[in-house]
């Protein structure tokens, strides 16, 4: 596909320059370092030429012009502020408007110091107000969500935030309400503004109008120091900023990373974040002979970790969690391997499977950066399976909607039920429960079968036998691109790291062979409520356990040995988003002796006297042969397949601490097809329960129209819905519990 | 000049709204004649006839209409605006009561000559009656095979559906008005794109005024020589001039474009004894205010013009020297500060903050210097708002301190109700017949 | 409230009248004050469900436009203009008479529900100076004392005719008939009144007449 771009001759300020056709003249002015002035303009949101700060001049026009609006054309003269007096008045009479109803309150302002508003009163306006009436005033502040606060007085009605509730989430929960001088940002009484998304509008409200519960009268911007980073919660590789003071984060915001996250995050990203302090392990611990954890050096720590390692050698299973960055998944791999000898090593902490190690091995495995966002936004067509992205990658989710809403990009999802996600993308539904997957991705290759087209297999693909070999086969008969989008930061660095048991156990596996011919264990960041094995049992079982850490877990109650580690803000480091894409970052505070996962495996393997060595270990790895599950139960009545996974905001162990985050979280629900509500005697709107293997949850049931027959779904991890069984169990549901 | 009854000719019979009355005056015979012609002929002929859009610009209707591109395969809409809220204005509300089917059968031909098959009328919410009146000649008009499918055999179908606003002057500016019928708030749109290439649904579409539709079977009956026999070859045809305020004979004078405000004024039976026109406004608040000096400008779009303000609804508005200048000033912005729609910076703050110097000045306190800040603050919006309705707003002050700023000046330290005697103006003092 | 079966026909008959069906959003709202007598949250979500929107994206539209209301107005709605085109020439005496005789002001109601008032914009009447509106049905020409006596009557519930239209009806009525509903009241209120006569009486009396049309 060639593109040849038109360009055009315009001239700012008297400098002649040659810019694409359709370029905004603020666009063109930016390049050549003019600042126009600007409160409605973003530059990823449709122009509005509401606010009118922008206006310039433009010869032969006898008005003046809002900059953001208008595109370029040939021979076109702009004159901005510099040099044109229409639009200097112009800009200086908006701004004297824009302030006669605005609080004069930056010293208490969160935006104060970093307003573009004050910014611009500074610059541009007047000494003195001329204003003597009765400023408009609103009983403040009011809760837009849980989480976002709307202080109305100072909204000047820019609508970039309900442009991008409405344009970039597609959660217009957030509206312009009344009309003229009583306009005014709000929500209706019953829908708050529970958007994944909606921490976004009070980065990009020009004003302090939007301010989080979290951050709202904590700081300064003068006060903080801020760090790029790259998130830690997803595989999505969003670039952060990471604001501290004295020592601790006091908010994060979205990064500009065009290639990526464009300029936005996720809500979790942005404020799941007193993990980070919260409950940390100090200091190193070590099980005395009372068979109690005491805190002990680090030389005395690592003595006695080595010395129970080099006991279970071979024997020993080595866990690590999605987490670790790729420098720490190579020192885990090289530890494993060429320290312990073992192949038992895992870094999935979730349901898994032969047929999916095999597809990481042949299709994901190296392959460094193939499908990228960029392709996901002009792809003729996107299929998924086995993944929600708003749930389970949420910057996937955007770049998607974002194709869907200006390429036409055709989604399809091979799914349980039409998500609000898959909605919000109007994509199509291919409805199938987890057995019928593999099928249903077979009979898919008309979605996938023009030239362009991408195939995007989520990590839940693993519990549907046979469907990844089915993707691996539609993506090789039809031409599509694969990528595999995992849930967790440390996933795709893990894979390419050699973190998988390639000739060796899995994690289920290890956790139920634990104490037999698995004898050691060494941890990494994996809590019980992530795997659906039995942790707690498997340790408990285990002959010697060493478990890295940073904060306190039941992993770390039960071993025998705790080295504390650090976590992202305190160390440098790489995450390998879905892409293959290195998204690196800095040590955000530094922090005297904390050492990353892989300073503690080098302390170690020197314990053990071994110099940790990092190879490639793909180059010389045998890959398994990709071969289909089959396994399909037999359902009772009263019966139904899972199908679930978690949603983005849940009980997950880096959320705690963040009750205003958690409080935007969707409830739980139980969703069921008309037919399978019917033949289970399930009610809509009823409480409904589900149970399995001595787990159970109970939620209100909502009948779903066009979703999969004798599959019900129900999310995990779920506040006040917490089965976390994998995808495929066959459950037992019964309705009319109160 | 005289007064020249097309439009309103039949209004005295009892039946004028009905279809029967509209048909036994050659009504719906003009369709039917322009069916006999291609759609492209209709549109040379309303260009060739030099109509003029009478919602309030003026614009070439023949023109506008060959705007909308022509077998693009996509639906086209005709939008007639019937939401006519511009203070002074009050011709459309008459004529749809009286002779709606004028409406309906322009409707057809515009639609026609554009490729429509669907079409809207968009009326103001606070009419009822009107809205009891055009819906029953809609129906009137499907009962007589006049709209639906294949009408008359021609093969041509015309849906029309007739939609109530519910208060806000903005939708009459013909974006505001198609986001509100989309459902949405009357928020003007950025243009381009022009409603004629991504209007309503983003398809092509053509917004004219009810009166310039009404005049359609007019010009298809009788022919373009006939129609430019009236007004001015810039201003051809003829206009429901509605006169108001204080003259004796309040009411909707039909007449040539170019005939004058004083002749207007002299049909209405003038201003009432001992009492002297002090200003009036050729077509709506938002014209500027003339003097009677210039009474004797024909009532054309450009002489208006050339004397310093514009024909807009073509609806003159009188006021005598019982009247405050500064209470009709202020309560001109105080209408455009409530119907101001919020979208832009200059109209939602300007409106406010002037509004609020006018109801000092109207209720006696003020300062002097508050006369010039107004006139600045008007021009801080003037021409730096997103749509003309602050152009509006920012209009009856400048003209009306050019000629009363003695009156201003009073005002900042004496009530319009002590300067003037609010009873004198009104009508039951016989301010009018 | 709830909105029963019949009112939700209703709505989808109304969706049915656009090619997309949010046109049908303003209508509703119409609809949903025939019901209510005003919007309240159930009303909005009523239409948002409906026509699959958000609440806060009805929200946003109800709260632009100003007839519709956020609490209950009098079964008499009354407005009076007091655009200058009116005001000055009574509208102003008219409005500050009502207030007093009935104890209210802009936006209230009467004790007794019956009354509410609101001062209003230009009608598109300014010809028919000074101009009132009941349940928005035209009352022109009007001075104090006719203003007073038509809203007595309305609130004792005797009949008022609109001097250009029907007789005057409750405020639930007439938002029905705004949501598109036919009530057979279109031939009410006769042709045209002097005013909108005015123009061709006089040309009558003058003998004056449009140009023939040349054959
Ligand atoms: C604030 C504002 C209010 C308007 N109100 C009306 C109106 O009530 N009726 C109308 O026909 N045009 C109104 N217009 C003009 C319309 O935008 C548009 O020009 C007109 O409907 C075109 O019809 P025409 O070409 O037949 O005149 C208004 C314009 C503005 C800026
Ligand atoms: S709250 Fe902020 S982002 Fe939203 S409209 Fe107001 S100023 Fe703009
Ligand atoms: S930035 Fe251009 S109008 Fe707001």
């Amino acid at each position: 596909m060639t593109v040849t771009t038109q360009t055009v001759t315009v001239t700012v300020d008297g400098v002649a320059v040659e810019v694409p056709a359709g370029t905004l003249i603020i666009r063109v002015a930016e390049m050549l370092g003019t600042a126009i002035p600007r409160f409605c303009d973003h530059p990823l949101l449709s122009p509005v030429a509401a606010c009118r700060a922008c206006l310039v001049e433009i010869e032969g026009q006898g008005k003046p012009q809002p900059a953001c609006a208008i595109p370029v054309t040939d021979g076109m003269v702009v004159k901005t502020q510099h040099t044109s007096d229409m639009a200097q008045q112009a800009q200086a009479g908006v701004m004297e408007f824009l302030l006669i109803n605005h609080p004069l309150d930056c010293p208490v302002c969160d935006k104060g110091g970093e307003c573009p508003l004050q910014n611009q009163a500074m610059a541009n306006g007047r000494g003195e107000s001329r204003f003597d009436g009765t400023k408009r005033s609103f009983p403040k502040p009011i809760n837009v969500s849980a989480q976002v606060l709307l202080d109305r007085e100072r909204c000047v009605s820019c609508a970039r935030c309900t442009r991008f509730a409405e344009q970039i989430a597609g959660d217009q929960f957030i509206a312009l309400l009344e009309r003229g001088a009583k306009q005014q940002v709000g929500t209706s009484e019953d829908q708050p503004f529970d958007s994944y998304f909606s921490g976004n509008t009070i980065q990009i409200c020009p004003v302090g109008a939007l301010t989080s519960a979290k951050y709202r009268f904590r700081s300064r911007p003068f006060d903080l120091v801020s760090t790029p980073s790259a998130c830690e919660h997803c595989a999505s590789g969003c670039a952060l900023r990471t604001d501290v003071r004295r020592g601790s984060v006091m908010r994060r915001l979205a990064w500009d990373a065009p290639e990526v996250n464009e300029e936005w995050n996720c809500d979790k990203g942005r404020f799941a974040f007193p993990y980070l302090s919260d409950g940390r392990l100090t200091s190193p611990l070590v099980r005395d002979e009372d068979g109690n954890l005491v805190p002990a050096s680090w030389p005395e720590a690592l003595r006695v970790a080595a010395a129970g390692l080099k006991e279970t050698g071979v024997a020993t299973g080595v866990l690590t969690g999605g987490r670790v960055t790729v420098e720490d998944a190579k020192a885990y791999a090289a530890f494993a391997r060429g320290v312990l000898g073992t192949n038992d090593v895992d870094f999935r902490a979730r349901a898994v499977g032969a047929e999916e190690t095999a597809f990481l091995a042949h299709h994901v495995a190296g392959k460094n950066i193939d499908v990228t966002y960029g392709d996901l936004e002009v792809a003729p067509s996107v299929l998924l399976v086995g993944l929600d992205p708003e749930d389970e990658s949420p910057i996937v989710f955007l770049r998607l909607r974002k194709a869907a809403l200006q390429h036409r990009t055709k989604v399809v999802s091979v799914a349980p039920y039409m998500t609000a996600g898959l909605a919000k993308m109007k994509g199509t539904l291919i409805a199938a429960g987890p057995f019928d997957e593999a099928t249903a991705i077979s009979g898919a290759a008309e979605h996938v079968k023009e030239a362009g087209s991408i195939i995007l297999v989520g990590e839940r693909a693993a519990t549907s036998p046979g469907a990844l070999k089915a993707v691996a086969d539609l993506a090789a008969s039809t031409g599509a691109r694969l990528a595999w989008v995992p849930r967790r930061a440390g996933d795709r660095g893990a894979v390419d790291a050699g973190l998988l048991p390639i000739n060796g156990r899995d994690i289920t596996t290890i956790l139920s062979e634990s104490g037999k011919a698995v004898k050691g264990l060494l941890v990494g960041g994996v809590s019980a409520s992530d795997v659906d094995g039995d942790l707690v049992a498997a340790v408990d079982a285990a002959q010697f356990v060493v478990s890295l850490e940073t904060r306190h877990s039941d992993v770390t109650e039960r071993a025998d040995v705790v080295l504390p580690v650090a976590v992202v803000t305190e160390k440098a480091g790489t995450f390998r988003n879905w892409e293959g894409r290195d998204r690196s970052f800095n040590v955000a505070i530094p922090t005297a002796n904390v050492l990353s996962d892989a300073d503690v495996l080098t302390e170690l393997a020197r314990e053990l006297g071994v110099e940790l060595d990092a190879t490639d270990f793909w180059a010389t790895a045998s890959k398994p042969e990709l071969v289909a599950g089959t396994h399909k139960p037999t359902v009772g009545s009263g019966q139904a397949v899972l199908a679930t996974w978690k949603h983005l905001l849940d009980k997950g162990t880096l959320q705690e601490g963040e009750p205003y985050l958690a409080a935007t979280s969707r409830v739980a629900v139980i969703r069921v097809s008309p037919a399978t509500a019917r033949s289970l005697n399930l009610v809509d709107g009823g409480q409904a329960k589900v149970e399995c293997c001595g787990r159970k949850a109970t939620a209100p049931v909502i009948e779903t129209a066009g979703m999969a027959d004798g599959v019900v779904w129900i999310p995990s991890n779920s506040e006040g819905a917490a089965l976390n069984l994998p995808s495929g169990c066959v459950v037992n549901v019964s309705g009319g519990v109160a | 000049m005289t007064l020249t009854p097309v439009l309103t000719a039949h209004w005295d019979e009892a039946d004028s709204y009905t279809i029967g009355g509209y048909m036994r005056h050659g009504g719906y015979s003009a369709f039917k004649k322009a069916f006999q012609s291609g759609p492209d002929d209709i549109i040379n002929l309303v260009k060739d006839s030099g109509l003029r859009g009478r919602g309030g610009a003026g614009f070439p209707t023949g023109i506008k209409w060959s705007f909308v591109p022509q077998n693009d395969g996509k639906p086209h809409y005709l939008v007639v605006n019937a939401d006519e809220s511009e203070p002074g204005a009050c011709k459309d509300i008459p004529l749809m009561l009286a002779n709606p089917h004028a409406l309906i059968e322009g409707m057809i031909i515009a639609a026609y000559a554009m490729r429509c098959s669907h079409a809207f009328i968009y009326l103001r919410g606070e009419v009822p009656h009107v809205f009891r009146r055009v819906n029953a000649a809609i129906r009137e008009a499907y009962t007589a095979g006049y709209l639906g499918k294949n009408i008359m055999g021609s093969g041509f179908d015309l849906e029309i559906v007739l939609h109530a606003g519910a208060g806000a002057y903005i939708c009459g500016e013909e974006t505001a008005l198609l986001d509100s019928l989309e459902g949405r708030r009357g928020q003007p749109r950025l243009k381009p794109p022009f409603p004629a290439v991504a209007g309503l649904y983003a398809s092509p579409s053509c917004v004219n005024n009810v009166e310039t539709i009404a005049n359609i079977p007019y010009i298809v009956n009788n022919g373009v020589e006939w129609f430019r026999s009236f007004g001015t070859e810039k201003s051809p045809g003829f206009k429901l001039f509605a006169v108001s305020g204080h003259v004796k004979n309040p009411g909707i004078y039909e007449a040539p474009l170019g005939i004058t405000a004083r002749e207007l004024i002299e049909h209405a039976g003038g201003v009432r004894d001992g009492h002297q026109i002090k200003f009036w406004l050729p077509g709506g608040s938002s014209v500027p205010m003339l003097t009677p000096d210039l009474l004797d400008t024909p009532m054309t779009y450009e002489d208006i013009a050339a004397a310093g303000s514009m024909l807009g609804t073509g609806t003159p508005m009188v006021f005598d020297d019982s009247t405050s200048v500064v209470r009709a000033v202020a309560g001109w912005l105080a209408f455009y500060k409530h119907e101001s729609c919020g979208k832009c910076t200059p109209c939602r703050e300007g409106t406010y903050w002037i509004s609020d110097l006018l109801h000092r000045l109207e209720n006696g306190e003020g300062q002097e210097s508050d006369l010039d800040k107004i006139v600045e603050l008007c021009a801080q919006i003037s021409g730096r708002s997103f749509c003309a309705l602050g152009d509006a707003a920012s209009t009856p002050f400048p003209a009306a301190i050019k000629h009363f700023r003695d009156e201003f000046v009073t005002a900042t330290s004496t009530p319009a109700n002590d300067s003037f005697d609010q009873f004198a103006a009104t009508v039951f003092a016989g301010a009018t017949r | 409230m709830s909105f029963s079966e019949q009112t939700r026909e209703k709505a989808r008959d109304i969706i049915s009248r656009y090619p997309q069906s949010r046109s049908a959003l303003l209508p509703m709202l119409h609809l949903v004050q025939s019901e209510e007598g005003y919007v309240s949250a159930d009303g909005i979500a009523f239409c948002a469900e409906e026509l699959a929107l958000t609440t806060a994206d009805v929200a946003a539209v109800a709260t632009f436009y100003t007839m519709y209301h956020r609490k209950p107005v009098g079964e008499y709605h009354i407005g009076v203009c007091i655009n200058p085109g009116c005001g000055i020439l009574g509208g102003d005496t008219i409005w500050s008479t009502l207030c007093e005789r009935l104890g209210i002001g802009n936006d209230e109601v009467t004790e007794d529900g019956k009354i509410s008032l609101e001062r209003i914009e230009c009608q598109a009447a300014c010809t028919h100076a000074p101009v009132m509106t009941a349940n928005w049905e035209f009352l022109d020409n009007m001075t104090p004392e006719s203003a007073i006596d038509a809203v007595e009557k309305l609130r004792r519930g005797e009949e008022v005719k609109s001097t250009r239209g029907p007789r005057i009806r409750t405020f639930k009525e007439n938002e029905l008939t705004l949501a598109g509903f036919d009530d057979g009241l279109a031939a009410e209120g006769g042709n045209a009144d002097s005013f909108m006569l005015a123009g061709l009486n006089r040309a009558k009396e003058l003998g004056q007449s449009a140009p023939e049309v040349k054959k």
